[in-house]
């Protein structure tokens, strides 16, 4: 229904391997790409816009982190660490330096880069738990340091207030115009990740996630690839740092502690590792399901509860709910809502002829 | 099996697309939008704290509401996260509120900015920073409790009254290693300055739950002459217990706000181990207010029990001092507004024209103004003794120049 691949015809290896390897998939992404950058931030209310600008913010940090985990299967749960890296990196640039946004995301990124790659040495010799371990250490280090040196940390309470990003004079301040403003940041890291996964240094990665003594003998650099895997996917996490901090007005260490980490590894195992429109889904998946659940309970919660014992019904029911589903779609499709949605797809391909 | 899968799929997708957010706003009705913790790390003070507002918010109506209109306080549980703070936030904001209730430090400073161009006011009782009690700064941010300045001030201030003079003095400060935890530090070395007392720091690193040989060091090593416990969840009640273990004797051993509720106490092994302890309060403690036997009067007309989060009397009469506040504001928006339903921006007037309103003592004598959105910062202390928080002194302000000072000198 979606795909008809009879009659495409491809004369080039330019052709083949395109990104899209059929018109109808480059359309469907224009149509996407039309829906929500041009019709989706003017047609909701600002409270849908504000909801897509937290899902948006979600998108590079999980498309960042299954670079790393889903690509080149080296674990980090060190990356709500990472951002905080890009986000503190930012904010001392635009309080002190009054940098504009198009030098602070770039050098957010960058910074977390570099610590990203420090922390990824280990990965040459522990894999599996272990690195998974050393990672959370560099997770406390990081949130240590930024908690005690007020170098980095500014002012009180360990936080740094930051103006909203200015575009041609202007100050970004409508969610709408943060939505367009995070859009692009989406758009670049989307374009950018599934670019990468196609080329040589993804291919590297990719050999070294499915068996890297093998990779090794067929000469690609291990050590060298590893870190690059660990640089690249601290950099998307240090952009998102900055573009959390951007949003917020705010740096604060406590909103990357330990268990942003885990959200983050969440979005990406439910949403199918080693994909990139399974991110999306995941950071999709995980950001709105709370907020859905919690329609769901407020809209039918009578059903089961008192009005009084609704308001402590719902926090503790979302979380079991939350759970539940999570669990629920793992077994559905252990591969992710990626899968799922292939599944979907390849169902309907050949529909009504399944055989 | 494959069919009933796919049919709950279906099902489950159906009914959570139906499933919108109620946005629609009765007319008579005022909104005040409020956040909360029940799930996440601070629920100890949550799971009280948020439904003495709610009590509070049905009292005033079953007593005809705020001039005639309606309260309604939806409440959101952020889980302490801060996304969705902010999800909750935006929500209660398209849904009209006039007023926000916004829970825990990283939430109330993610959302600031937005609160100054929403010009929506918000309460921040011991979240967010010190400095937000200057309201020239930090115009939509009332913290109406004491702030972390204030309380160290109080805490140096009940010392020197219970020890006559500090010169020499040897106090230690223990404190949850944290940002809010350091917070008081620069007040303590600013008055060390004039009172000549010896001070010194020793951080709990989070959880704070194993403080055996740190306790040790305080009380068999400095020997300090009094203790000053800044501490948050679980560490509280460790601290006592560690101290009572040590032979070191809790009446002088003084906790500020964070560490003084029933629950630490319960937690501590109960009130033979914590006889003693002094605590910092900012809203009166115990059973004695009127409003808490309207509360309970109001359940019973209604042929129910009083909830037992009345029972940590702490937690919970915080709780009905939030709620009355954002009360007594609206009520004078509405007076100033000739009766008719406020805006945002008169609600943060009538904030900051809330003066002499005690709640039966529950409220200290607040004086909220423009400049001074902290409200003169006052607490008051009490004492565990016989199985109940005693009070020790009425409500007090110290060294209100020496807090001021910073407040004005924080960049």
């Amino acid at each position: 229904m979606f795909h008809r691949e009879s009659g495409v015809f491809k004369t080039s290896y330019a052709a083949d391997m395109g990104l899209y390897p059929l018109p109808i998939a480059r359309w469907a992404v224009a149509a996407f790409a039309g829906l929500f950058i041009v019709i989706a931030p003017f047609a909701l209310s600002e409270y849908y816009v504000s909801i897509l600008n937290l899902i948006l913010i979600a998108c590079v940090g999980a498309l960042g982190l299954n670079i790393l985990v889903g690509y080149t299967g080296q674990i980090s749960i060190g990356h709500g660490a990472f951002m905080s890296v890009g986000a503190y990196t930012a904010a001392n640039l635009v309080t002190q330096l009054h940098a504009p946004f198009w030098i602070t995301i770039p050098a957010g990124g960058v910074m977390a880069a570099l610590i990203g790659a420090i922390v990824g040495i280990p990965s040459l010799r522990i894999k599996g738990i272990y690195l998974a371990i050393a990672t959370l250490a560099a997770q406390l280090i990081i949130e240590w340091t930024i908690n005690h040196v007020p170098a980095i940390s500014g002012g009180v309470q360990a936080s740094i207030q930051v103006p909203r990003p200015t575009l041609f004079g202007t100050p970004l301040r409508t969610q709408t115009q943060l939505y367009l403003f995070l859009m692009a940041f989406v758009v670049l890291a989307i374009v950018g990740t599934s670019n990468l996964v196609r080329s040589r240094v993804g291919r590297a990665f990719i050999a070294i996630r499915d068996q890297d003594i093998a990779a090794e003998i067929i000469g690609i650099n291990i050590f060298h690839y590893k870190l690059w895997a660990f640089a690249i996917s601290s950099f998307y996490a240090g952009v998102t740092g900055v573009l959390y901090t951007y949003y917020l007005g705010i740096a604060n260490y406590e909103q990357f502690q330990l268990t942003v980490s885990i959200d983050y590894l969440a979005m990406i195992i439910i949403g199918g590792l080693g994909s990139v429109l399974g991110s999306i889904l995941g950071a999709i998946f995980v950001t709105l399901l709370p907020i859905m659940t919690r329609w769901f309970l407020e809209d039918f919660g009578w059903l089961l509860f008192s009005q009084a014992d609704l308001l402590n019904a719902i926090p503790n029911l979302r979380l079991i709910m939350f759970g539940g589903l999570i669990i629920f779609f793992l077994v559905v499709e252990p591969e992710g809502l990626n899968r799922l949605w292939r599944n979907i797809r390849n169902y309907f391909r050949v529909w009504p002829f399944s055989y | 099996m494959r069919n009933m899968t796919a049919l709950a799929t279906v099902a489950l997708a159906t009914a959570i697309t139906f499933a919108g957010p109620a946005m629609a706003q009765q007319k008579g009705e005022i909104l005040i939008g409020t956040q909360c913790d029940r799930t996440g790390p601070t629920q100890i003070v949550g799971i009280r704290i948020c439904p003495a507002f709610q009590d509070y918010v049905n009292l005033v109506n079953s007593k005809g509401g705020i001039e005639g209109f309606k309260i309604v306080a939806p409440e959101i549980d952020n889980e302490y996260k801060v996304p969705p703070a902010v999800e909750a936030y935006e929500r209660q904001k398209q849904q009209g509120a006039v007023s926000m209730s916004l829970y825990g430090t990283p939430q109330v400073q993610a959302l600031n900015q937005k609160l100054e161009e929403d010009k929506i006011p918000s309460t921040s009782p011991g979240f967010g920073i010190s400095a937000s009690a200057d309201g020239k700064r930090f115009p939509y941010l009332f913290p109406v409790a004491a702030t972390y300045w204030s309380q160290g001030a109080a805490a140096i201030k009940f010392i020197k009254d219970k020890l006559g003079d500090l010169k020499g003095k040897k106090i230690a400060y223990v404190f949850y290693d944290n940002p809010a935890g350091r917070e008081p530090v620069p007040i303590l070395e600013d008055l060390q300055k004039t009172e000549g007392y010896e001070l010194r720091t020793f951080a709990v690193p989070p959880p704070g739950v194993e403080m055996g040989a740190q306790v040790l060091d305080i009380t068999q090593r400095y020997r300090p002459d009094f203790i000053i416990d800044h501490l948050f969840g679980r560490s509280p009640s460790v601290a006592i217990k560690e101290y009572k273990r040590a032979g070191f004797p809790l009446t002088k051993v003084i906790g500020l706000v964070w560490a003084s509720a029933e629950a630490d106490i319960d937690a501590a092994g109960g009130w033979q181990v914590a006889e003693g302890y002094h605590t910092m309060q900012f809203a009166g403690a115990g059973d004695d207010f009127p409003v808490r036997q309207d509360i309970k009067a109001m359940y019973k007309a209604q042929g129910k029990e009083p909830p037992k989060e009345m029972d940590d009397t702490v937690i919970y009469n915080r709780g009905l001092l939030v709620a009355a506040l954002h009360v007594e504001a609206i009520r004078n928006a509405v007076k100033a507004n000739g009766g008719q339903k406020p805006t945002p921006e008169q609600v943060k007037k009538g904030f900051e024209s809330i003066h002499e309103f005690t709640l039966g003592g529950l409220v200290p004598p607040l004086k909220v103004t423009q400049e001074d959105h902290e409200g003169g910062g006052w607490v008051q202390i009490f004492q565990a003794k016989g199985g109940k928080f005693v009070k020790e002194t009425e409500w007090f302000r110290a060294y209100p120049e020496v807090v001021s000072n910073a407040v004005k000198k924080a960049e």
